[in-house]
């Protein structure tokens, strides 16, 4: 038997699973998934979570259901990757041999690289990039009746990079709604030049939080938190105080992947962008928030990286050359707050332009622009996630970005 | 995209003056664009430079100033008294690069 094994069991993996199994016949393939968690998170729910717009419960699932009938599962954690023998390691000494390896176990927030922040985290320190996280940040924001408000971003990359943009202007319509939007300052901090940095979502949404009355502090290179004090501190001596903090800490890959020497200084997995191949490693390849690749690192990605992938799998593991290259697509909606939210479409070099989506002319969603419709597309596509997108089912999208439907600038 | 001259040749250049040509840069055209930011460059400016640049073949990424230190090996602190203020967006101004970006 011929042996594939898929380390991380969440969006990609899953979907990794799921289209594998059925293009690779049984009789020849043996496919193992090893799954950390046991437990599969909807994780655009962690953005509504801390707004108790979200029941938490409903955001997580158990894993194993969503793995398919053929595929091994194991349950544990990952330890080594032992290249040159082809072995993986888990942390209770189980081995595994393969032929081919996807790595598929994304990124992790690092509160404890930052000097200060790890030390009153679910204190006046909050995040919503993991399940626990947003839970506790629902609480913290409930019991908020007023002050200081910062939401950060330590560096890039990060996991769904527009969501804290997103949490910001959902945290301005939350306090509006609770009448105490005048008691609250808010503050977005972040290491890039801008709110938006791409010209043409620049000229469309540049005024989206002045007119919000949402103060910016750009170029902000985190040094440390003074967790007494509940100041951020930059490397260029800015302190911005807070009463509430939610940031977004250093997002790391799997520390086993800077352990098998697979990965870059942050432990994502160095791969070619337009094939997920590992360059010294041929039989190593990588998907979702675990590759290095120069786009963002969200589920759209996952998705369309499976939508060509499998192919080229199956012309590789008959010694053919791939064909097919990924072009760095994706897909996001931006929840802008009172019921809008704005949609964009891009790869690794066309930044995010207006038009309509996904059908050119037609839509029925608004590229790079405020409107319910998007808004409703975001809900829309919770049931879709479940039902279609982790079992590799098609859905209506090109999985190369098309400029068809775009307007591109003078 | 629009276009300027710079060290007598035309280079092609964004909204910001960021070029967007990785093959349109030299070493002069840095001298000039460091200049026009009010950088004067020394051997510890060039080896960030020469690292962003190489860096960049490699991954088609500018590095982000946690890069340049983790493994450029020029201390964050560095950074910002070699390129005061915006390291991220000055030197990758000066090394004909994109400035570090997010998806929108």
């Amino acid at each position: 038997m011929r042996r594939l094994v898929i380390l991380g069991a969440g969006t990609a993996g899953t979907i990794a699973a799921n289209k594998l199994r059925r293009l690779l016949t049984k009789d020849e393939w043996e496919i193992t998934i090893v799954d950390q968690r046991g437990t599969h998170y909807y994780q655009p729910a962690f953005l509504f979570i801390p707004f108790g717009r979200y029941r938490p419960d409903k955001a997580r699932r158990k894993a194993a259901p969503l793995i398919p009938d053929g595929v091994t599962r194991v349950e544990g954690a990952i330890d080594r990757v032992d290249p040159d023998a082809r072995t993986v390691r888990l942390a209770d000494g189980r081995e595994l041999g393969y032929e081919y390896l996807i790595i598929a176990t994304g990124t992790s927030p690092h509160p404890e690289e930052t000097p200060g922040m790890a030390d009153d985290w679910h204190g006046a320190v909050h995040s919503f990039y993991t399940f626990d996280d947003a839970v506790a940040l629902r609480d913290a924001l409930a019991g908020f009746s007023g002050g200081r408000l910062v939401v950060h971003i330590t560096e890039m990359p990060i996991k769904c990079p527009v969501a804290p943009l997103e949490f910001t202007l959902l945290a301005d319509d939350y306090f509006k709604r609770r009448g105490i939007r005048d008691k609250v300052d808010i503050t977005f901090v972040t290491p890039l030049s801008g709110a938006f940095t791409k010209p043409v979502a620049a000229a469309a949404f540049g005024d989206m939080l002045d007119t919000r009355g949402i103060a910016v502090e750009a170029d902000y290179m985190i040094e440390s938190i003074d967790p007494e004090a509940r100041t951020l501190n930059s490397y260029d001596e800015r302190e911005v105080p807070y009463d509430l903090l939610v940031t977004v800490p250093l997002n790391k890959g799997a520390e086993y992947v800077g352990r098998s020497g697979l990965g870059d200084e942050l432990d994502f997995v160095t791969v070619d962008h337009g094939t997920l191949r590992h360059p010294d490693h041929p039989e190593i390849f990588a998907v979702g928030d675990a590759a290095a690749v120069p786009t963002s690192k969200a589920g759209a990605v996952a998705h369309f990286e499976l939508d060509i992938f499998p192919e080229n799998f199956a012309r590789i593991i008959e010694g053919k050359e791939p064909v097919d290259t990924f072009d760095g697509h994706a897909t996001c909606f931006i929840e802008s707050g009172a019921g809008k939210a704005m949609l964009i479409d891009f790869n690794y070099t066309t930044e995010p332009l207006p038009g309509k989506f996904p059908v050119p002319a037609v839509g029925p969603l608004p590229l790079l622009k405020e409107s319910r419709f998007n808004h409703w597309g975001k809900l829309a596509f919770e049931p879709v996630y479940w039902s279609m997108l982790l079992p590799g089912r098609p859905l209506p999208l090109p999985a190369h970005m098309s400029m068809r439907g775009k307007r591109a600038p003078a | 995209m629009s276009t300027t001259m710079l060290a007598g040749r035309e280079i092609h250049v964004d909204g910001e003056g960021f070029l967007t040509e990785y093959d349109e840069w030299d070493e002069s055209l840095a001298l000039e664009l460091a200049t026009q930011i009010g950088v004067e460059m020394t051997p510890e400016h060039w080896d960030v430079i020469r690292f962003l640049r190489s860096d960049f073949a490699q991954t088609g990424q500018t590095a982000t100033t946690r890069r340049v230190q983790a493994v450029g090996g020029v201390p964050v602190k560095q950074q910002f008294a070699l390129f005061p203020k915006k390291p991220g967006k000055k030197m990758s101004y000066i090394a004909g690069l994109p400035k570090p970006a997010g998806c929108v």
